[in-house]
């Protein structure tokens, strides 16, 4: 479902440097600074602040001020910085509502005890997903999963289903590794190279990288 | 204020039977990762020097957790974005399913440590009444509320509608 606020937010995107600070602070590990996004962008410090400054607006970018790392005098005064907000935008035309129907549907799994049985559809619809074939990370950034590489493993930055998640975590993470097993299996990889290995405020899923990477 | 957290479940077979090892070998390992998740506070241990016993308690035939912790994210991220997470996916190769509530939440004084019983209580309450600030869950959800100590001193503001 889509509200006016989600649709004047989003539109805000249409402006390409604005976009272009936006999937930049999105992808960055860290809250990101006007210099370094200006940098990255090849935009003039003062046009980075003032786009920062509307999308914080607009509510897709939360800001706030960190102390400088230096302590003392002449050290400077506190940067802001920008982190992607946690709120949801979704616009749909014509006005559709899946996450209700989602969140139904979880609550009829548990009632009916039947969480294995969701994982085998969800594995199913994995390897349904990847049936064309291609490149594992590639299908993990077009599923959504922002994966990104540390250590021996693959980690994935965002969770796609956060909003039923947060509302059925064992199910829901559940279901979304046996639909990343799906995946592997379906691009012909190993589905046990796949893991449960939950943090804060990232997928619950991880991938360890294989031998030949 | 400081979050109580309550959860009973029956297991399929005694501690000692094969088919509950993986969930017994995790007793001491989780354990350890709760009390060192911060927002931790307190849990109630079936023995100080044993992390795989189980509370041993009269109240019948299903094991009990009981915890308190800081806040509701403290227990959130404990309970399901660490390795607790994996042994709770798993968590029907050892107990059997409820059909009622089997965990329950509320707020306690900070360093008020309540009893089994009052526990216990709170979970039937939830059972009988559904959520309610008095015993609720994570999916309904009650922050801590400010009552005021004399209902002379609510007044209206006069933007009510």
């Amino acid at each position: 479902m889509s509200s006016t606020d989600d649709l004047e937010a989003l539109a805000g995107l249409a402006d390409p440097a604005r976009r272009r600070l936006y999937d930049l602070v999105a992808a960055s590990p860290h809250p990101v600074g006007r210099a370094e996004a200006a940098e990255a962008a090849g935009i003039s410090r003062t046009l980075a602040a003032f786009h920062l400054d509307k999308l914080a607006e607009s509510g897709l970018l939360d800001s706030h001020f960190q102390p400088p790392a230096k302590k003392g005098p002449g050290s400077g005064r506190p940067a802001k910085v920008y982190t992607r907000a946690r709120q949801e935008r979704t616009v749909s035309l014509p006005p559709r509502d899946y996450v209700t129907l989602a969140a139904v549907l979880a609550e009829t799994v548990e009632l009916l005890d039947a969480q294995d049985k969701a994982e085998q559809a969800a594995r199913k619809a994995g390897e349904k997903l990847a049936a064309g074939g291609g490149d594992l990370i590639e299908t993990l950034r077009e599923r959504g999963y922002e994966p990104y590489a540390e250590g021996e493993q693959i980690r994935l930055r965002n969770c796609p289903f956060h909003t039923l998640a947060e509302d059925q975590p064992v199910l829901v993470c559940s279901l979304n590794l046996a639909l990343c097993q799906g995946l592997l299996q379906g691009l012909g990889q190993d589905p046990a190279r796949v893991s449960l290995d939950p943090r804060p405020g990232e997928c619950c899923v991880a991938v360890s990288k294989t031998n030949e990477n | 204020m400081h979050l109580a957290q309550l959860n009973v479940a029956r297991m399929v077979a005694p501690l000692d039977d094969p088919v509950m090892a993986d969930f017994k070998n995790a007793l001491g390992p989780i354990n350890e990762l709760a009390e060192s998740t911060p927002g931790f506070v307190w849990r109630l241990k079936g023995s100080e020097d044993d992390p795989t016993a189980l509370v041993d308690h009269d109240y019948g035939d299903f094991a009990v957790t009981y915890s308190i912790w800081e806040s509701r994210q403290a227990l959130w991220d404990f309970i399901y974005r660490t390795s607790h997470l994996p042994y709770l996916r798993r968590r029907r190769e050892w107990f059997h399913h409820n059909t009622v509530p089997s965990a329950v939440l509320w707020w306690v004084e900070e360093g008020e440590i309540p009893s089994l019983k009052d526990g216990l209580e709170r979970l039937e309450h939830l059972r009988e009444h559904g959520p309610t600030p008095h015993a609720f869950t994570f999916k309904d959800f009650y922050e801590t509320t400010t009552i005021p100590r004399h209902i002379s001193s609510w007044v209206p503001s006069p933007q009510t509608t």
